[in-house]
């Protein structure tokens, strides 16, 4: 079972959403469309279940063509689910009739059976009768993930499931949201604009922005290997160091990072996250360039915040951060010695 | 498969909903096409005498009336809703329905009632007289009823019930959390309201008041019985009186200035305030408990209107009945109740399921299309019956003339009047009028379905049909039920358009109150007027209660 897209281009009006996305996703694949808001993400998602209809492009489920910009198939015929943000229930429907409502055509023995089995899985069997307002957030949202998943889709489609749930909670039905999926062998396509979400759940990320697909790959190379400034920068902090080539490497504040395939004295950005970067105390035998000053120190419980302002002989200043491990913090304005882990280092052309 | 697929071209432009929602918005508004196109028809001398003489006079009395009964019904309306949803004081249950009454009692029945009971030879005066002793209309000063002022209290004492009804179902279907939300961050009850409730139910508070005026706008009965020229006195004595269709088809389109500005500001207050509630979780609302003076000022807000409105001109109805026993009790009585009843539970029923196809066409595909179309649809309560009533006769007549002479020609036989001047026309000229009642209603009942239900029926398997069956229905059931109702009171109230179209000696109630109230029997026609009162009663209590209920979340 694929979901398969290709050249998809969505516009409202005039307005261009989705500008030729490519994207494939196998059975039992969990992908994250990931991105800032207004990135196109839900109508990527919106497209896949027929909720939209694109200007150009295929949507091919398992090849049979959904859309391929003469012709579409409407919502109902793709047996795709659906995993709405706000959940949608049936306010006069009690959970029993919510779950059912997919199960169009089944005998009435099977809609019983199915309807348990799913409400088992997401542990809410007690509350067949109960209607969708006497619920809780984290219980409506399993409510709701049990009446997408009760017609066997081939797909599911989730948009932002969680995010209308506290934080304690939203991270145990995420894991259970996981599993449930994961245990049914669907492919599952879901939104989110949270990359720990997306790294959480995701075999593979596609990060989406202004309705490009800016990057697709797991999410270890999403964050080891992002291709630009915002792909890196989306995946956490990281610190902006400006620099210039010299000789296939990147002249820094904090130093040199090699760098390969830039013109020689081109303006390049090199990026480094707070934890690659590390403190030494000043001794005589270390003078360093740069003058580092610990502007706030911060005790995060595992891991320790440091805002330090780099100058360098000039005048020039700038501030970063580093994360360090152990709990022993510098004083206020001390001066240390700050350094890159080079390895870690992304180098990009200036934005 | 191809079979599944759907072309996107003729899914854009062909879709059987919209399809239908576009050709049924264009067979309502063709009488208003019709009396519209009568602007291009030269009148002659008899507009610009029109211009020079009554007209001014038409505009400033319409004007005033519209601005007297807008803040009027607005005050009353939306006050009572707030106090009787969001206090507890002694008898709130009661007047929960209660306020609802005066929407039984036409304007031009409580005009007959109150003249009756304080014109000079009424009850109040003659009383006064004797108490101190005065003789003549000299000796003392006595509000006179029959003035624009009257007028405009009369309007505003039947027409609030629109405001509240609309406004109290915003009411109670706001969800607490905001107002709690508004009390945490230092706002009091009072600027809770002004500031949360109010605004979140502006849409419905708006719908209400361009309801009211709309209806201030098209009253025959009360306007003409007082003597005060608008311009449905107007148009129907320019048309009646003169003889001048044409120069009456061009007020009525002066006339739709006004409404259309009316509603332009319904729509602006809308605004792109489509406002979907941000929390799924209902509460159920917990009143204000308030005492001492406020309970008593409370009791007052909500007796007054009631009384007024409905309490008052009732009982004296009632009293004038019993003095006159003898009408009532006859068979014609009950012929006339008969017919104003089957007219206008058709209407009601057509109107209410050709608004619900129709805002559900416009749902599915908010093209441009659609939306002039059901715009379109609605100027038709905007036009006074009177001039609907040409715009339907007109070609009614044409047609059945050109039938006639065909099967005249090939059938050999003449086939009569088939549309023009029998049911058919009168339930069409109903539905032309009523349909954006019951369309304004149910679109502001759907617009609380969110947009996501419809997804999650569809990727559940739905279609649009289904859907609309499965989960808006009952969704909007409660809407239905109000929209439904408010067409049937309005048909058995409604006067002009009856007047001329019905079939020869086919009466209903409304004008024979009308015929008898124009002879100044004002007692004689209570038996019919308080018919129509009582019919309208019974729905009344029946909406109070189904907009209770259907609050979200609260099993039915």
């Amino acid at each position: 079972m694929t979901l398969h897209l290709e050249n998809v281009e969505l516009a409202f009006d005039k307005l261009c959403v989705l500008n030729s996305i490519n994207l494939t996703v196998e059975t039992g694949e969990f992908v994250c469309l990931l991105g800032p808001s207004g990135c196109g993400k839900t109508s990527t998602l919106r497209v896949c279940a027929g909720l939209e209809t694109p200007k150009k492009g295929r949507v091919i489920v398992d090849d049979v063509v959904m859309t391929d910009g003469n012709k579409v198939m409407a919502p109902e015929k793709r047996q795709i689910g659906f995993l709405f943000q706000d959940f949608a229930l049936f306010p006069h429907l009690n959970v029993y009739h919510n779950v059912a409502f997919g199960l169009k055509g089944w005998k009435k023995a099977d809609i019983d059976d199915r309807v348990f089995e799913v409400l088992k899985q997401v542990r809410m069997d007690k509350y067949a009768k109960a209607l969708p307002h006497q619920l809780s957030g984290g219980q409506q949202q399993r409510i709701a993930l049990a009446r997408a998943m009760a017609p066997k889709p081939k797909i599911i489609l989730l948009d932002e499931p969680f995010s209308g749930l506290d934080s304690g909670l939203r991270a145990e039905i995420r894991d259970e949201t996981l599993h449930v999926l994961k245990t049914s062998n669907v492919a599952a396509v879901m939104v989110t604009h949270d990359p720990e979400e997306a790294m959480f759940m995701a075999d593979r990320i596609v990060l989406m922005k202004a309705g490009n697909i800016v990057q697709d790959g797991t999410p270890s190379e999403l964050y080891a290997n992002p291709v630009d400034h915002f792909a890196a920068s989306f995946f956490g902090e990281v610190n902006t160091l400006k620099g210039v080539i010299q000789n296939n490497q990147a002249k820094t504040i904090l130093g040199y990072v090699p760098a390969e395939g830039f013109r020689e004295g081109e303006k390049v950005d090199v990026l480094v996250r707070p934890q690659n970067i590390k403190i030494q105390t000043i001794t005589d035998q270390i003078k360093p360039t740069e003058q580092a000053h610990i502007e706030a120190a911060r005790y995060l419980g595992r891991e320790s915040l440091l805002h330090i302002r780099l100058e360098n002989g000039s005048g020039e200043s700038t501030h970063i951060h580093a994360r360090v491990e152990g709990h022993r913090l510098p004083e206020e304005n001390e001066s240390i010695m700050a350094v890159m882990d080079y390895e870690h280092a992304l180098v990009f052309r200036a934005s | 498969m191809s079979a599944s697929l759907t072309t996107i071209k003729i899914k854009q432009l062909l879709n059987g909903w919209s399809l239908f929602t576009v050709i049924t918005a264009l067979i309502i508004a063709s009488p208003v096409f019709i009396v519209v196109a009568y602007v291009f028809v030269p009148s002659g001398e008899v507009w610009t005498h029109l211009a020079n003489t009554v007209l001014p006079n038409y505009i400033s009395n319409s004007v005033i009336l519209l601005i007297g009964v807008g803040l009027g019904t607005l005050i009353v309306g939306t006050g009572c809703a707030w106090l009787v949803t969001m206090c507890e004081f002694p008898g709130r249950k009661i007047f929960e329905w209660a306020l609802l009454l005066p929407l039984a009692v036409p304007a031009y029945v409580i005009a007959y009632t109150y003249t009756g009971l304080l014109d000079y030879a009424g009850p109040v005066q003659e009383f006064l007289r004797e108490l101190f002793g005065w003789r003549s209309a000299r000796d003392y000063w006595f509000p006179e009823i029959r003035t624009l002022w009257g007028a405009t209290t009369m309007f505003t004492l039947v027409l609030y019930p629109y405001v509240y009804m609309l406004s109290r179902a915003a009411f109670l279907e706001q969800s607490i959390c905001v107002l709690e939300v508004s009390r945490t961050l230092g706002r009091t009850p009072w600027q809770s309201f002004k500031d949360v409730a109010f605004p979140l139910a502006r849409p419905a508070i708006a719908a209400g008041t361009a309801l009211a005026l709309m209806e201030t706008l098209n009253d025959f009965g009360t306007v003409h019985f007082f003597a005060v020229d608008t311009f449905t006195t107007g148009i129907y004595r320019t048309w009646f009186g003169m003889g001048e269709p044409a120069a009456a088809a061009q007020l009525g389109a002066c006339m739709l200035i006004f409404i259309v500005s009316l509603i332009a500001l319904e729509r602006y207050s809308r605004g792109q305030a489509a406002y979907h509630h941000t929390t799924v979780r209902y509460r159920a609302l917990r009143k204000l408990q308030i005492n001492g003076i406020k309970q008593i000022l409370c009791l007052i807000a909500c007796i007054l209107p009631v009384f007024l409105g409905f309490v008052l001109p009732a009982g004296i109805l009632l009293n004038w009945t019993f003095a006159t026993t003898e009408w009532w009790m006859t068979l014609q009585f009950w012929e006339f109740a008969f017919n104003s009843f089957i007219l206008a539970t058709v209407a009601a029923l057509l109107a209410v399921v050709l608004a619900v196809l129709m805002a559900y066409g416009a749902r599915l595909q908010p093209s441009l299309f659609t939306k002039i179309g059901v715009r379109a649809a609605s100027i038709g309560y905007a036009v006074p019956g009177s001039v609907l009533a040409v715009g339907i006769m007109l070609p009614f007549a044409w047609t059945d003339n050109l039938i006639d002479s065909w099967a005249r020609e090939y059938l050999g036989f003449s086939t009569g009047l088939i549309l023009s001047g029998t049911i058919v026309a009168v339930v069409f000229a109903y539905v032309v009028r009523f349909l954006s009642v019951s369309y304004n209603a149910i679109e502001a009942g759907l617009g609380k379905v969110t947009k996501n239900m419809d997804c999650a029926a569809r990727t559940l398997g739905h279609g649009p049909g289904e859907t609309l069956r499965k989960v808006h229905l009952p969704l909007i059931r409660a809407s239905m039920f109000s929209a439904g109702i408010l067409v049937f009171v309005d048909v058995m109230k409604e006067l002009p358009a009856t007047m001329i179209m019905r079939p020869f000696n086919f009466t209903t109630l409304a004008v024979r109150t009308f015929e008898l109230a124009s002879d100044e029997q004002l007692a004689e026609a209570s038996s019919a007027a308080l018919a129509i009162v009582l019919v309208g009663i019974i729905p009344v209590i029946m909406i109070s209660r189904t907009i209770a209920k259907s609050r979200p979340g609260h099993e039915s």
